[in-house]
């Protein structure tokens, strides 16, 4: 193998599982730490550059970080960042001095945005600073988008979403709200400078079985019956409800049926329980609520008496694979399933809809009636059209909206200024030394053996009759303490200097995962075989330095270093050093 | 010396042994030497050897003299017994514990200071005395503890950090361990765990006295270019004379050995080494052949590692002295000590 080139960006950011794996790559250990030193607001603040919604998102968040924690591998869970994050949010103090400085003197730019989601309102926060004119059109009467629509009180409290869309509305955007925009057309002859398109996936489906037309007025849209409790519309569900569906929407929904006079509520899935795509503590904090999930159970047809909706059958089906090894879902043969019921609600999935937009305006669309777009820069076929969160690539969730919103941003303003969009700036980051002394870092290197710690609930009795009441209590400051030392610190590097090593084995010795290895050079595939313990993750990369003296190299697998430093504190040349590698995604600001 | 413990967590895949340990299990405390220290080398090689081998770490006994080699039994094997005895002292310790235990492993870590100087006289007598035990000698050619004097070991020429140079030859722990009578004599080097962990393993399994001189460079008083015990000095002069592979008893030989090549030696627990000549005619069973081997590379200014001398014809000191079975800790009192009876008895048949 050739030497690792350690001055790529990436690779030491890819050494940071849960950066690499954040859509907005937000510089989680360093967050961490932050709250270890109950610097709260230097926490939330770092969280708020890179994902906007560190409170939102600290209660909400998909966290696809934490699959990817190292601490998974070397233990069995990951640290609980999402609820770190949240700490941030609880206890920080007034944060409002620290936000931008919004110019008086505009750069005379003028950029509409459709929809007040995340992605529209990253794209406001990173463009408001540089002097930008930012008009947004929302089809209801208040901003946030699905963080206000479909995403229940008693996950996210009211006042923590209205604290967060407020430091960004504050800054000073033209809010044109309950205003629906029926077409593109006729808001491109207001000339603006750029459009953004931030609108989501709207469209919820309804299942269209036998039966439906006279049951319809009980059959809801997951999405659509969502928003309506958001906003209050709808107080109320009957005492028998069946929820259709296996993701997040379903889990919203049942729950929410559940304290809204639902007494008995069934989620079915047609696939394996563990096919579910919702998040797997939306799961647990479901079945926490008493809602049974019944899986490999496919509806055939709405039941009516005399007219109303009393129940919902269901054919058994079980899992078995074709020869291709593709799923099939095959009727066991039994008798049909009658699930008793007087409201069903349909969360089986989510579709974009841009009707308002004319076909001839040079915006294309592909097959799916997604947007063609670049997918860094997220411009549209037409260069002052942008896309952005569910309306660009379809449903995912609010952090790769706040992600795309930051890229777009950059785009609209490298094109307001006539700039070529691929000619984007490169991350911004650091690669400094922490040694203190003989053996001391400026990190804690003396990482906590405990197991994850559980996140405090609010007693059921409470949370089910109060739609609002929040079920999570989040972490005090103790238990978050403790929480954070479980965070192996992966940003803190192992940097090699082969030119000092004198080959004494100090490193090989004292490593407690057997991470490093010094042996003849080879092709990576034989030599991830030869290592002290064999590199089987092919995920994770092998960090290889040059030819040392005994014509060996170096060898280190970074898939379990505990980042402990013990290499670097018994190296006695300093061939080893911990280095604090710092990486942001450049944002509009940077450009 | 850090000052964090070692993370508990291990590699997922790391094996466990026969005894459902890992090599971890195997370690001691976090060492307090100096970080690249190649002693802690010799403890990592020992804990590695150890696990190999499934030793049940209470069957191990680990006794020491006095100075930087001699503090290393801290730092592995943290189940076994230990005993840090008086300077140069080690063996006296050692010879006591052997009596009246033998069926205990015995592994004897002590210095190039602690053996060549205050203690020299001790060694030959445990040399001579052919106690089963494996006697390891971490070699650095200097006092580490105080501050970097040269040692005994250190060859005609050597500097030390502070300049000083060695005026007098050295005592060469390995050729004097043969003419005095061991029956198993190698060097190694603790850079090369390859060769080093085999060794202590054959060691190990040795029956009688195993001696292992290991080239343990200090890396904080004598690392210089100048300096014989060195890291640059051993990694450029150190050569193998024959390349050992061990494989325990139970375990079945998978590697294909050319006879041409390869001498195949069993031990007498039944574990076999297997010794690679790589290209030379260099026999490990001819004393004479050894030292003349050994010399001949010193001259020419190379350690000459590996298994130097085996002879495994010889007796320990328990079948030298015909004692009974049973090592003498389970004896019972009246078994020891006989009472009057048998001492007139005893006087009796001497009239």
């Amino acid at each position: 193998m050739k030497p690792t080139n350690i001055s790529d960006p990436n690779y030491f950011h890819k050494v940071v599982d849960c950066q690499w794996a954040c859509p907005a790559h937000t510089p989680v250990p360093e967050y961490i730490r932050l709250i270890a030193e109950k610097r709260y607001s230097d926490a939330y603040m770092i969280n708020w550059h890179s994902n906007v919604f560190p409170g939102i998102l600290g209660r909400t968040c998909d966290r696809p970080c934490e699959p990817a924690c190292r601490r998974g591998r070397v233990e069995e869970e990951p640290v609980a960042i999402c609820r770190l994050k949240r700490v941030a949010a609880d206890y920080k103090s007034d944060i409002t001095d620290r936000l931008p400085k919004i110019p008086e003197q505009k750069n005379g730019k003028h950029v509409a945005l459709i929809g007040a989601g995340p992605a529209s309102l990253t794209v406001a926060r990173d463009l408001l600073p540089l002097g930008y004119e930012i008009t947004i059109f929302e089809k209801d009467h208040l901003s946030g988008g699905a963080m206000r629509t479909q995403i229940p009180r008693f996950r996210l409290p009211i006042e923590v979403l209205d604290e967060e869309l407020n430091y960004i509305l504050e800054m000073g955007t033209i809010n044109i709200f309950s205003n629906e925009i029926k077409s593109m057309n006729s808001l491109l002859r207001n000339k603006y400078d750029a459009i953004f398109v931030g609108t989501g996936a709207p469209l919820g489906k309804r299942l269209k079985l036998p039966g439906f037309e006279e049951a319809k007025d009980n059959v809801h849209i997951g999405v659509e019956w969502l928003a309506n409790v958001a906003f209050e519309h709808i107080d109320s569900i009957g005492k028998r409800v069946i929820v259709l569906g296996g993701g997040n929407t379903a889990m919203d929904c049942c729950r929410t049926s559940k304290r809204l006079g639902g007494e008995q509520v069934t989620v079915t899935v047609r696939s394996g329980f563990d096919e579910m795509k919702a998040s797997p503590w939306e799961i647990e904090d479901a079945m926490n609520e008493d809602i049974p999930i019944v899986n490999f159970h496919v509806p055939r047809r709405y039941i009516l008496d005399e007219g109303k909706l009393v129940g919902m059958e269901f054919e058994k089906v079980r899992k078995e694979y074709d020869e291709k090894g593709k799923r099939l879902l095959v009727p066991t043969g039994e008798d049909p399933v009658v699930i008793p019921c007087d409201d069903v609600i349909c969360a089986i999935g989510q579709e974009n809809s841009f009707p308002w937009i004319e076909r001839d305006l040079g915006i294309e669309f592909d097959q799916w009636e997604l947007p063609i777009l670049d997918k860094e820069t997220f411009q549209s076929t037409r260069e002052d059209v942008f896309f952005g969160g569910d309306s660009a690539l379809g449903p995912d969730n609010i952090i790769t909206a706040v992600a795309h919103g930051h890229e777009a941003a950059l785009s609209i303003h490298l094109h307001c200024n006539g700039q070529n969009l691929q000619d984007r700036p490169g991350p911004l980051i650091s690669l400094d030394s922490q040694k203190m002394g003989i053996h001391q870092w400026s990190y804690e290197n003396d990482i906590s053996n405990d197991l994850r710690y559980a996140v405090p609930h609010a007693e059921k009795e409470k949370t089910l009759n109060d739609l609002n009441l929040e079920v999570e209590l989040g972490f005090d400051e103790k238990l978050a303490l403790a929480e954070t030392m479980r965070c192996l610190n992966c940003d803190i590097q192992t940097v090699f200097t082969d030119q000092l090593c004198i080959e004494c084995d100090a490193c090989v010795d004292i490593c407690p995962t057997d991470c490093i290895t010094f042996t003849g050079n080879a092709e990576e595939s034989k030599l991830r075989e030869n290592l002290l313990a064999p590199a089987n993750n092919n995920d994770q990369d092998i960090y290889v330095s040059g030819t040392l003296p005994t014509d060996r190299i170096m060898t280190k697998n970074e898939d379990l270093c505990l980042h402990c430093g013990l290499c670097a504190e018994r190296c006695p040349t300093n061939a080893w050093d911990m280095r604090k590698y710092l990486f942001n995604t450049a944002k509009a600001a940077n450009a | 010396m850090s000052y964090i413990r070692k993370p508990k967590f291990h590699h997922p895949d790391l094996k466990t042994n026969d005894l459902g340990l890992t090599r971890r299990d195997y370690e001691g405390t976090l060492t307090t030497l100096c970080g690249g220290c190649g002693h802690d080398s010799i403890s990592a090689a020992i804990v590695q050897a150890a696990a190999d081998m499934s030793l049940s770490p209470h069957r191990v006994a680990k006794i020491s003299g006095i100075g930087c080699s001699s503090k290393i039994p801290s730092y592995f094997l943290s189940k076994s017994h230990g005993f840090n005895s008086v300077h140069g002292r080690m063996p006296s310790v050692a010879t006591g514990a052997n009596i009246a235990n033998k069926d205990l492993h015995y592994v004897g870590i002590s210095g190039d200071g602690d053996s060549a100087s205050i203690g020299l006289g001790q060694f030959c007598h445990i040399v001579r005395r052919r106690i089963n035990m494996l006697y390891i000698v971490a070699n650095n050619g200097t006092y580490g503890l105080t501050k970097g004097q040269l040692s005994a070991t250190a060859d005609v020429g050597s500097k030390t950090k502070s300049g000083e140079e060695s005026l007098y030859d050295n005592i060469d722990m390995a050729t004097l361990a043969i003419e005095l009578g061991a029956s198993f004599v190698a060097r190694s080097f603790s850079g090369d765990k390859k060769q080093l962990v085999p060794l202590i393993q054959a060691g190990l399994s040795h029956k009688g006295f195993a001696f292992i001189d290991v080239v343990s460079p200090c890396v904080t008083f004598n690392n210089t270019n100048f300096s014989s015990h060195g890291y640059k000095n051993t990694w450029e002069n150190y050569i193998s004379l024959s390349q050992v592979d061990f494989v325990p008893m139970k375990e079945e030989i998978t590697t294909s050995y050319d006879p041409g090549q390869d001498k195949s030696i069993t031990l007498h627990d039944g574990s076999v080494i297997h010794l690679h000549k790589a290209g030379n005619d260099y026999d490990p069973t001819n004393k004479e052949n050894a030292l003349q081997h050994i010399n001949k590379h010193k001259k020419e200014g190379e350690i000459a590692t590996g298994l130097l001398y085996i002879n495994q014809s010889t007796s320990d000191l328990h079948e030298l002295q015909a004692t009974v079975d049973k090592p003498f800790n389970l004896l019972s009192n009246h078994d020891l000590c006989p009472g009057n009876e048998s001492l007139i008895d005893i006087n009796n048949s001497f009239r």
